[in-house]
C-alpha cells in the first residue's frame, strides 16, 4: 500500500528530474581553446592527427545507390583535395537508411563524436528533418548533397535548421521544371501524382501539380501510397478513372519499380506516359522496373558535358578510373562540391598555435559555410542563402531508351542512356 | 405477475451490467458501422467507378489475399498446435523467395526459363520450398524445442528473435540491396476469363492458391498424419498416451506451414519481382492478421481471413474514404485493413471462423 502511494509523486520527481535534464544537456558551451573562442564550441585537432568529415548517407539498402553514389563524390573531392593546411582529410560515415528513423540513429552517432568538424548528408529528406537538427544541437555544421524538399530551406524552418545548408537544388525549381515539360514539350493536358508521404516527395508532387496547374492543365487526383507498398494497382486503378495522360511519380526506387512495372498492366493506363524525378534517377531503377521503364521520363540534375561544363568531364574520369564504372545516381558532383565548400570554408576560419595544433570554432564555421558567395563548383557557381539554398539548379528532363542497368551513362547524345531530351 | 417482475428484474440487471466500457463499444461499433456506410453510399452514388472497374478491385483483392491467406497458413497451424506466434513466419517466406531467385536467373541465363515455362516455375517452387522448410526446421529445432515446457511468452520473444537473426544473415549473405527476378513471358498479358480480363500472373497465383489449400486441407482431414495433427492441437499429452509422436508431429507441422510460405514467396515474387531481406516483414504482419481475423488455430479460417484482408486493402480505401471526400485515400490502406481486423474482433471475438476456445487452448 505505502509502495502504491508514493509511484505517483516519484513518477512525477522522475519526470521534473528529466525535463529539467533535458533543458541543460543539449547547449553547447562557450568554448575557449587555444586561440579560437567559439560561442558554441570549438574543435581541435592535434598535430599529427587529421580533420574528421562525416558523411550520413543512405549506403544500404534499395536506395544505396544514392548514397554511395554521393559518397564517392566526397572521396573524389578528398583525393583532389589532400590536405587542409598541412592536415590530412578523415571521412567517416553512417548509414542513414532513407527513412525518419534511419537519419535519427545515424545523427545521433555522429553527434556524440567531438571530432567530427562538419557533416554531409543526409540523402534523403525525411532523414533530414529530425536529422540535421540532432546534429546542429551537437554544433555540428550539415551540408546536404541531395536533400531537396521545399520545407528544409523555407524562410520558416526555425532555428533549430541553422547549421543545415545543400548543394542540391530545390524541389520548387524541379516542379517547374518537370511541369513546363509536362505542359509545353508533351502537350500533356492532364496529369495525375502519387507521393510516398516522404518530406521530398509530397513536395516535389505538390510542386509539379502546383505548376502544372498555373500553366492551364488538370490534375485529375494526387494519390499517396507508403513507401512500404507492393501492390500498387489499386491506387492506380483509382488514377485511370479520371482518365490522366500523364502520371508524375516523385518516390523512391523500390516503390518506383511497382509503379513503373504495373502501371502498364492497369486498364486504362496503357497510353500513359509515365514521368518519375530524381530519387529514382539510378541504374537500380532499370532492375526495378524492368522492361516498363522504356519510355518513361525522370527529372533529374542535368549531368551533360553543356550544362556543366569540362570540369564535370573530368571528375567523371577520375570516377571511372577509381571506381571502374559510371556514377549510380544524379548527386555526386553534388557531394564533390559540398565537400569542397566544407574544405574552403575550414580554411578561412581555423587557426594554428605554436605548438602546431589546429583549433576550428563551430559557429564561425557555420557562419563561413553560410557566407560562401560565388564558389566556383563542378555544378556551378554557388551562392549560399541565408536559409542555406546553395546551388545553382540546373534540371533536365532525360527519357528511357533501354532497360539494361549496364547501359547507364546519362547525358545528351547518342549513346547516353538515360537521354536528355530538355531543356 | 411473477413474470413481469422477473422480466423487470432481468431488465434492471441487464441495465446495471451496461459499463461504461460496453457503451463505448456500442458507440465505436456504430460510428465505424456509419463511416462505412456513409462513405459506401457517397462513393457508389457519384458513379465515378464503372463496373469494370470494381471488378479489377475485386481481382486485385483476391490475388493479394491468396499470397496473405498463403502464408498465414503457417501461423495458424503453429498456433493450433504450440499455441506459439512463430513470428519468424514472414522471414521463413521471405527466406524461399530470395533463394528462388537465384535458382530462377540460372534457369533464365541458361534459357531454360522462357521455353519450358512449367518445368522452370516447379524447380523454383521446389527450391523455395525446401529452402524455406529447411529453414522453419531449424528454427523449430534451435530456438523453439528447447523452450517448449517454458512460459509461453519466453518463446515468443524467441520468435521475434529468430525473426531478427534470419533477416540479417540474409542481408550478409545475399546483400541488402533488392533483386529483380526475371519475367515469364508466358506469364505477360492477360488473359479473359468470361469476359474480364485478369492479369495472367493474378490468375497464376489464385489457382495455385487454391490448389494448395485443397491439398492442404485434404491433407489434414484426410490423413493419418493430419488426424494424428489435429489431435495433437486437441491435447497434445492425450495425443502422446495415444501413441502419438508429438515431437514429430510438430515438426511436421512446421514443415508443412514453411512449404506454404515458401510457395507464397514464389507467387509473390511472380506478381512483384523484387525481393529483399526486409521483404518479410509486412507480409508476415498482414498474415498475422489475416490469421488472427480468419480465427487463429483455424485453417479454413486464415484461407477466409487472407482473402478478407487482401479485398479490404484492394476495395476498402476507394469504397469507403473515397466517399468520405479523404484525399489519396490509398495511403491509409493499412488504417482501413486494422480497422476491420477491430470490428471483426469486436462482434466476434475470436474471428470469423474461430470456435471459442476453452481455457487451455486460448
Amino acid at each position: 500500500m505505502r509502495m502504491k502511494r508514493l509511484q505517483i509523486p516519484l513518477t512525477v520527481a522522475v519526470v521534473v528530474l528529466l525535463a529539467v535534464g533535458a533543458y541543460f544537456v543539449p547547449t553547447v558551451p562557450a568554448a575557449t581553446m587555444g586561440p579560437v573562442t567559439d560561442p558554441i564550441g570549438v574543435v581541435k585537432v592535434a598535430k599529427g592527427q587529421s580533420v574528421t568529415i562525416a558523411y550520413w548517407l543512405v549506403v544500404a539498402g534499395p536506395d544505396a545507390s544514392l548514397g554511395v553514389d554521393s559518397r564517392r563524390g566526397i572521396e573524389i573531392a578528398i583525393d583532389d583535395k589532400k590536405a587542409i593546411m598541412g592536415f590530412p582529410i578523415k571521412l567517416i560515415g553512417e548509414d542513414s537508411g532513407c527513412n525518419a528513423e534511419g537519419g535519427v540513429t545515424a545523427a545521433t552517432k555522429l553527434a556524440s563524436n567531438q571530432e567530427v568538424v562538419a557533416a554531409i548528408g543526409s540523402s534523403c529528406s525525411s532523414e533530414a528533418v529530425p536529422g540535421a537538427p540532432i546534429l546542429w544541437k551537437a554544433g555540428i555544421v550539415t551540408v546536404s548533397p541531395s536533400n531537396t524538399a521545399p520545407k528544409l530551406t523555407a524562410a520558416d524552418r526555425g532555428p533549430d535548421f541553422d547549421g543545415y545548408l545543400r548543394t542540391a537544388h530545390n524541389d520548387l525549381v524541379q516542379g517547374k521544371v518537370a511541369a513546363e515539360f509536362a505542359r509545353k514539350s508533351l502537350k500533356v493536358g492532364k496529369a495525375a501524382t502519387i507521393h510516398d508521404g516522404s518530406p521530398y516527395a509530397e513536395g516535389l508532387a505538390n510542386a509539379f501539380a502546383d505548376n502544372f496547374k498555373k500553366l492551364g492543365g488538370t490534375i485529375t487526383s494526387q494519390e499517396a501510397i507508403a513507401p512500404t507498398d507492393t501492390d500498387m494497382r489499386p491506387v492506380l486503378t483509382k488514377i485511370a478513372s479520371g482518365k490522366p495522360d500523364l502520371i508524375y511519380y516523385p518516390i523512391f526506387i523500390a516503390a518506383g519499380g511497382f509503379v513503373t512495372r504495373q502501371a502498364k498492366e492497369v486498364a486504362g493506363l496503357q497510353n500513359v506516359k509515365l514521368m518519375s524525378a530524381d530519387g529514382t534517377f539510378s541504374p537500380d531503377f532499370y532492375k526495378a522496373g524492368g522492361d516498363a521503364v522504356i519510355g518513361m521520363y525522370h527529372t533529374s540534375p542535368d549531368l551533360s558535358e553543356k550544362a556543366l561544363g569540362t570540369r564535370y568531364t573530368a571528375f567523371l574520369q577520375k570516377h571511372k578510373q577509381k571506381y571502374g564504372e559510371n556514377p549510380l545516381s544524379a548527386f555526386h558532383a553534388h557531394a564533390y562540391d559540398a565537400a569542397s565548400m566544407i574544405f574552403q570554408a575550414i580554411e578561412k576560419v581555423a587557426k594554428r598555435d605554436s605548438a602546431g595544433n589546429l583549433y576550428i570554432g563551430r559557429k564561425a564555421l557555420r557562419d563561413a559555410l553560410f557566407a560562401t558567395k560565388g564558389f566556383r563548383g563542378v555544378t556551378g557557381t554557388l551562392t549560399c542563402t541565408k536559409t542555406g539554398d546553395c546551388a545553382d539548379p540546373k534540371i533536365a528532363v532525360y527519357i528511357s531508351n533501354s532497360s539494361d542497368p549496364a547501359k547507364w551513362d546519362p547525358g545528351q547524345g547518342p549513346g547516353k542512356e538515360p537521354n536528355k531530351i530538355y531543356p | 405477475m411473477a413474470a413481469t417482475i422477473v422480466a423487470a428484474r432481468i431488465r434492471r440487471s441487464w441495465f446495471q451490467r451496461l459499463s461504461v466500457i460496453d457503451l463505448f463499444l456500442w458507440g465505436f461499433r456504430a460510428a465505424v458501422l456509419a463511416a462505412v456506410v456513409v462513405g459506401t453510399f457517397a462513393t457508389l452514388r457519384s458513379g465515378r467507378y464503372a463496373g469494370e472497374v470494381w471488378l479489377d478491385f475485386l481481382i486485385f483483392g483476391i490475388s493479394q489475399g491468396s499470397v496473405y491467406a498463403l502464408i498465414a497458413l503457417g501461423y495458424t497451424m503453429v498456433y493450433g498446435i504450440l499455441r506459439m506466434i512463430n513470428f519468424a513466419h514472414g522471414d521463413i517466406f521471405m527466406c524461399g523467395a530470395y533463394t528462388a531467385f537465384y535458382a530462377a536467373t540460372a534457369l533464365h541465363r541458361a534459357g531454360l526459363f522462357n521455353r519450358y515455362p512449367p518445368l522452370s516455375l516447379a524447380v523454383i517452387l521446389v527450391v523455395a520450398m525446401a529452402t524455406a522448410v529447411s529453414v522453419a526446421l531449424l528454427v523449430e529445432r534451435v530456438a523453439y524445442r528447447p523452450l517448449r515446457r517454458a512460459p509461453r511468452l519466453v518463446p515468443l520473444i524467441s520468435a521475434i528473435g529468430a525473426s531478427f537473426f534470419i533477416e540479417y544473415a540474409v542481408r550478409g549473405l545475399y546483400g541488402s540491396g533488392f533483386q529483380a527476378y526475371p519475367e515469364f513471358e508466358v506469364f505477360k498479358g492477360k488473359w479473359n476469363v468470361f469476359g474480364v480480363g485478369i492479369l495472367r500472373t493474378q490468375a497464376v497465383v489464385i489457382v495455385a492458391t487454391v490448389i494448395l489449400m485443397t491439398l492442404l486441407y485434404l491433407f489434414v482431414m484426410r490423413t493419418r498424419t493430419g488426424t494424428a495433427m489435429r489431435a495433437v492441437s486437441e491435447d497434445m499429452e492425450v495425443a502422446s498416451l495415444m501413441g502419438i509422436n508429438v515431437d514429430r508431429i510438430i515438426v511436421i507441422t512446421f514443415a508443412v506451414g514453411a512449404a506454404a510460405a515458401g510457395a507464397a514467396g514464389v507467387l509473390y515474387a511472380l506478381v512483384f519481382k523484387q525481393v529483399h531481406f526486409f521483404m518479410g516483414f509486412y507480409p508476415g504482419i498482414k498474415a498475422f492478421t489475416a490469421a488472427v481475423l480468419g480465427g487463429i488455430g483455424n485453417i479454413p479460417g486464415a484461407m477466409l481471413g487472407g482473402l478478407f484482408l487482401g479485398l479490404f486493402e484492394s476495395v476498402g480505401p476507394i469504397l469507403v474514404l473515397d466517399g468520405l471526400g479523404i484525399v489519396a485515400p490509398y495511403q491509409l490502406k493499412d488504417v482501413i485493413a486494422f480497422t476491420m481486423l477491430v470490428m471483426v474482433l469486436i462482434f466476434r471475438p475470436s474471428g470469423i471462423l474461430g470456435e471459442r476456445l476453452a481455457g487451455k487452448k486460448a
